[in-house]
């Protein structure tokens, strides 16, 4: 069965699909790698459009220069923090209430589920929101990048489903044994649902990394400043950044490879999407099963 | 409370479990409180600014030495000409984009179908590894990547198009007006649609496979295959997610849209909620407040409606 000979429609099908597929993978990929051969090639052919291939004339200056910056630093260490911190305090409430959530037994269960849930399809709006951050002094703080993201609906409906699927008998046998609430999370949930957690903590962990419109809103002062705001103001920026980095003299470039607008634009650029290729391909096996099983249900 | 426990569970020793159950009712209550109270506090306690859209509110001055206006803001957007056509310019942007979004939103059952049709396994991951990558970026890194390869100066699209002859020299892409809502679709599916897929792929690998089998036998073609077994498979998994967006029509964000703006698109560019940041950020609090006002109403309205709709087809409730 397996080895029929393909018909000429089939064959002119597959080379179609083949096709299609290989141009958008393509489309997909070669943004970033464009990026890349630019930021290591002489910023004087990358300026000329003159690389689009393959890289010429490799150097790293670019880089060097660009992470000197002053404040690129601090930003990098404030957006590592919230990514850490915040998606660790996501995960781990997600996983606990969304735990909870199929407890029939807690009182107004349901009520406490739906209004949860509701929220991702309203919000108050922007000046609400703003007045009432300001009015809890979450303005220029730190935690305002943290606890906003302590509920997310969307991980609480995975978490839950994904739970419910699990046999009530092995937690009823625990139960037996004597294992509270606690020890059951512990020992039962969070091991058998590490595929969702998994996936939740990449869902959060570039949440956080990417979140841009915080920052815009809430923070003045340079030292909240993330490394995703920082990129969007370069991005307007970037003609008198270059002159600076041209102009310090600890950085005095050789006057081939100057600095220019865009060579900084694209530093910056890859600088913020490095750390996600990279951890990208380790998490990547878990969505699939992560998703199939959490969100389909609803 | 109230029912027998009796009648609940008649279970070996009632009168126990039954006391069981009542402490265990409040106690994981409590276990859940604190999250309750980050869920009012972020989310249902900023709806108490909704009354600023009461007020003739001036950020700096506090809200009990400003003047109550009642209804005024709400009535400017119907009885001033010039506010009701920019409300309904906005509107118009933002239907269309969420439309063309529903109408598109076929594409990640095409492409799942697709992918599972290619014979070679590599291939298949291959490509579904690199095609959600863009999934992972944010809007501002999009423009960053857009920025350059489209720009006019540098940008190797716009070379290469120019090479060929397809535009003129110059042409600036980013800063065009026209086919704005087309390209905002394009880079929409570009960033979301090898992730949208991962659902339907997961849908289809839960498909029986002795169905395929038993169709097989009677002598099926690849095409009778994915009519008859794959998409009536698919289509549950698509409709709830139809219908989930259906609640978010008028809700479709603004961070594509506030990285994509510029003065030269701004116009058909604007959807609701980049309108109401921008009017926000011309200080003008009070109007902003009830036009988000107004959208997180006919949200909640859609979203009922869409609930409603899923009970009737598929006697199931979203939320």
């Amino acid at each position: 069965m397996r080895k029929k000979k393909l018909t000429a429609g089939e064959l002119i099908f597959q080379i179609m699909i083949y096709t299609l597929f290989g141009l958008f993978t393509l489309s997909c990929i070669y943004p970033f790698y464009y990026l890349f051969i630019n930021t290591i090639s002489s910023n004087d052919l990358s300026a000329a459009g003159d690389i689009k291939f393959y890289p010429r004339q490799i150097h790293f200056d670019n880089y060097s220069k660009v992470l000197r910056i002053s404040g690129l630093g601090h930003a990098a260490t404030v957006s590592v923090y919230r990514t850490v911190v915040g998606t660790l305090l996501t995960v781990g409430s997600s996983a606990f209430l969304g735990y909870l959530f199929t407890k029939k037994e807690m009182w107004g269960r349901s009520i406490w589920y739906r209004s949860v849930v509701v929220t991702m399809y309203f919000s108050a709006g922007l000046i609400p929101w703003y007045i009432t951050m300001h009015n809890l002094h979450l303005t220029n703080n730190y935690l305002a990048y943290i606890l906003p993201t302590i509920i997310t609906p969307f991980n609480i409906i995975l978490v839950k489903t994904f739970v419910e699927a699990i046999p009530p008998s092995l937690e009823e046998s625990a139960s037996m044994d004597g294992a509270g609430y606690m020890r059951v999370f512990w020992s039962i949930i969070v091991p058998l649902t590490t595929p969702i957690l998994a996936t939740i903590t990449i869902f959060s962990a570039v949440n956080q990394w990417n979140s841009f419109i915080d920052t815009a809103f809430l923070m003045t002062d340079t030292k909240y400043f993330t490394l995703q705001f920082l990129l969007w103001r370069y991005l307007n920026e970037s003609s008198s950044l270059a002159a600076l980095i041209r102009n310090s003299p600890d950085m005095a470039a050789s006057v081939a490879n100057m600095q220019t607008p865009t060579s900084v634009r694209m530093t910056v650029t890859m600088i913020v999407v490095l750390p996600i290729l990279i951890v990208y391909p380790f998490f990547q096996r878990f969505f699939v099963k992560g998703i199939m099983i959490g969100a389909v249900k609803g | 409370m109230g029912v027998p426990a009796g009648e609940l569970l008649p279970s070996v020793d009632p009168v126990h479990r039954s006391r069981w159950k009542m402490k265990n009712k409040h106690k994981l209550f409590f276990m859940a409180f604190p999250f309750l109270v980050v869920t009012f506090i972020f989310y249902y306690l900023p709806i108490s600014g909704w009354i600023y859209a009461f007020y003739d509110f001036i950020p700096g001055i506090p809200l009990s030495d400003t003047p109550y206006v009642g209804l005024k803001w709400f009535k400017t957007i119907v009885s001033n000409p010039t506010q009701t056509a920019e409300v309904l310019r906005v509107l118009k942007n933002t239907l269309a984009m969420s439309s063309l979004g529903l109408i598109t939103s076929i594409f990640p059952v095409i492409f799942a179908i697709m992918l599972t049709e290619i014979k070679s396994g590599w291939y298949r991951k291959l490509v579904q590894t690199l095609t959600t990558i863009p999934n992972f970026i944010s809007w501002i890194l999009v423009y960053a990547l857009a920025f350059s390869l489209f720009s006019v100066d540098n940008g190797v699209i716009t070379h290469i198009l120019v090479q060929l002859g397809v535009v003129d020299e110059g042409y600036n892409f980013l800063a065009s007006s026209s086919n704005i809502w087309v390209t905002m679709i394009v880079w929409y599916w570009w960033k979301s649609l090898g992730w949208g897929a991962i659902l339907y792929l997961a849908a289809i690998a839960g498909i029986d496979q002795e169905l395929y089998e038993a169709v097989e036998v009677d002598g099926a073609s690849r095409f009778r295959k994915i009519w008859h077994i794959t998409i009536p498979g698919l289509i549950p998994t698509f409709f709830v997610l139809l219908l989930l967006s259906i609640g978010n029509l008028v809700n479709n964000g603004m961070e594509q849209y506030f990285a994509f703006q510029n003065a030269m698109n701004k116009d058909s560019i604007e959807v609701l909620d980049l309108y109401v940041y921008n009017i926000a950020f011309a200080n003008n609090f009070p109007f902003a407040t009830a036009v988000s006002m107004l959208k997180s109403v006919v949200s909640v309205i859609l979203l009922f409606a869409a609930n409603t709709l899923s009970k009737m087809v598929r006697d199931e409730s979203i939320i």
